[in-house]
């Protein structure tokens, strides 16, 4: 018997993620994955999984599960109220749910995206060497699309592995700021002095047109040089695009592989899910830095990354790991050092 | 053989830098056969350079984006590397391109706007079918959705705007024309495009071993087909379009 979670109500927009679909941009397809790189590697690291492997991303509100088999091993990354049978349980500590049990995610707190992971992953086949679902071209994921009411999601593993539970203190996390950080180019010069500086200069608010595709933005009027249009070509993640009405989109994980709008900049990979945890109303500047200062940001948010699973203690209270394991990963992190 | 490049474009390329993970390689402004050709030849090299670092790179009409891991290599490494490779790459060297000879069922209910398309133009539909099926056409690039070619080669006569509009949906393999450019759509769409045919062919078939018939630089050329053969083609399955092989060079 297969062990299955069955969706008994699904947020308003959950949808299976990985790190994305690479290699397929030039034949058109989107890359997706997790809006939120870091919570879903937290939400793997807590029950043990490899980093990349497949979670549910839910927007504002988690789903409500209940366990046909196990039993599961369950955690969520995200600061939401969790009740287990209406018994309210913790976020950011991995639970074990028994046959029948249910699990409610709330409505998140903070931020607008979570991610829950199951140990041992769903049993899903990948589409392009992705289990990332793209919405939009009905890529991936549990169906092409999001969670719904009745899906059943088949399950890896039988029965949770026998062992104690994880939790992840997430005010070790490196804090989200302010600022969106980013590079100018790659069609900067589309714009003129004065549309560069109101761009660097002024405040922005999400709108209410914001998605896992892109956030436009409202704010000062970004003046171009000539023209909306170029000649279409490749989206990196991140990029901030400039349409005739001088309001920007930034381009998040589902965005569009090529468009012929101009750029004016592109996000910092570090702020891109900064930015993708936003809501509507939330305003914020930008600031421009240099590749080289990006990528320094980039390499400590990696070393977080990979370092994840060192900052896991026991549910009870003990580290999970013996001190030369914790040192292997603090010396990722570039924390300590001189210790031979 | 038809003559696609008039004359060798003069390319400048130059680096763009897009964001911490990305440069774009531009090499040239527009959309045109030459200059699409050279991207597509700067592509292939940056393929086969297998530059360290390098995650994945997209093909566009005139220029490269190049994605890498911010963790292993930068601009001032990969930059340089890059804009060598596209040196020198106007002289087109003759490597041989494949050309998909892809059936097609032109006007009636498989080409809605057949009629329409040839009236504008002043032509008969029998013209018009005749100049699809004689036009050397290039997969400029694909995007929008997956496997949606954009082809550049559509003869001047036919170059037309885009309906005024748009369909909320068409159906999956129309062959359509919007501007200058032509398409084959590879799942059902909305789309604003003038709808010529339709092929039995599948260009996105995710249960195939290559789920994308159509790769960017590939040529197409149109054979005209009549309903009956529409069917009995489109009962088959796994049905792939026939294909030889032309040397770029030999045409410029």
């Amino acid at each position: 018997m297969t062990t299955h979670l069955r969706v008994v109500a699904a947020g308003p927009s959950s949808t299976v993620q990985d790190r994305g679909r690479f290699g397929y941009q030039r034949y058109g397809v989107s890359v997706a994955g997790a809006a939120d790189p870091l919570l879903h590697a937290a939400a793997n690291a807590l029950v043990g999984n490899p980093a990349d492997a497949g979670v549910v991303e839910f927007t504002m509100m988690g789903d409500t599960l209940t366990v046909e088999g196990g039993p599961v091993r369950l955690a969520v990354a995200g600061d939401a109220p969790l009740f287990v049978d209406d018994q309210p349980v913790s976020s950011w500590t991995s639970l074990r749910l028994r046959d029948g049990e249910t699990l409610r995610i709330g409505a998140l707190r903070d931020g607008v995206r979570g991610c829950w992971a199951v140990e041992g992953g769903m049993a899903l086949d990948p589409v392009l060497g992705s289990v990332a679902t793209h919405s939009r071209s009905r890529l991936g994921g549990l169906h092409g699309g999001a969670l719904k009411a009745g899906d059943r999601i088949p399950l890896r593993l039988a029965a949770a592995v026998d062992r104690g539970e994880s939790t992840l203190d997430p005010s070790l996390l490196p804090p989200r700021g302010e600022v969106i950080r980013v590079v100018l180019g790659p069609q900067d010069d589309a714009f003129t002095p004065a549309g560069i500086a109101a761009f660097l200069g002024g405040e922005y608010s999400v709108s209410h047109e914001a998605d896992r595709m892109g956030y436009r933005l409202t704010g000062p009027v970004i003046e171009h040089a000539r023209g909306f249009n170029i000649t279409s070509d490749g989206i990196p993640l991140g990029a901030v695009q400039v349409p005739g009405t001088g309001q920007p989109i930034v381009l998040l994980a589902d965005r569009q592989t090529t468009g012929g709008y101009p750029k004016i900049a592109c996000v910092i990979g570090p702020d891109v899910a900064a930015l993708a945890q936003k809501k509507p109303g939330d305003r914020f500047r930008f600031r421009a830095v240099t590749v080289a200062e990006a990528q320094a940001i980039h390499a400590q948010h990696r070393a977080v990354m990979d370092g994840l699973p060192g900052l896991l203690r026991a549910a009870g209270g003990f580290a999970l790991y013996d001190s030369e394991r914790l040192l292997g990963f603090n010396l990722i992190g570039g924390a300590i050092t001189g210790w031979e | 053989m038809s003559v696609t490049s008039p004359s060798p474009p003069s390319l400048s390329p130059r680096l763009l830098v897009a964001g911490d993970g990305a440069l774009i390689v531009e090499l040239g402004e527009g959309i045109a056969p030459a200059l699409n050709a050279a991207v597509h030849r700067l592509d292939r090299r940056i393929a086969d350079a297998g530059l360290p670092g390098v995650v994945e790179t997209v093909p566009t009409y005139r220029s490269v984006l190049v994605q890498y891991d911010p963790g292993q290599t930068n601009p001032d490494r990969l930059g340089p590397a890059l804009l060598d490779l596209a040196r020198d790459l106007a002289r087109a060297s003759r490597e041989p391109q494949r050309r998909w000879i892809v059936p097609v069922c032109f006007g009636g209910a498989h080409g809605e706007d057949l009629d329409d398309v040839a009236r504008r133009a002043g032509l008969s539909t029998d013209e018009v079918v005749a100049l699809h099926c004689a036009a050397d056409y290039r997969v400029y690039m694909l995007g929008f959705s997956p496997g949606f070619a954009y082809l550049g080669g559509l003869p001047e006569a036919l170059h037309q705007p885009r309906r005024e509009n748009p369909r909320m949906m068409t159906p999956a393999g129309s062959v359509m024309q919007g501007g200058e450019q032509a398409a084959i759509s590879p799942i059902a769409m909305p789309s604003g495009w003038h709808l010529l045919g339709r092929t039995p062919i599948k260009t996105f078939e995710l249960r195939r071993a290559q789920p994308f018939l159509l790769a960017p630089g590939d040529r197409i050329r149109f054979s005209s087909i009549s309903v009956a053969e529409y069917d009995r083609l489109a009962a088959r399955d796994g049905l792939l379009p026939d294909q030889e092989t032309v040397t770029e060079g030999a045409e410029a």
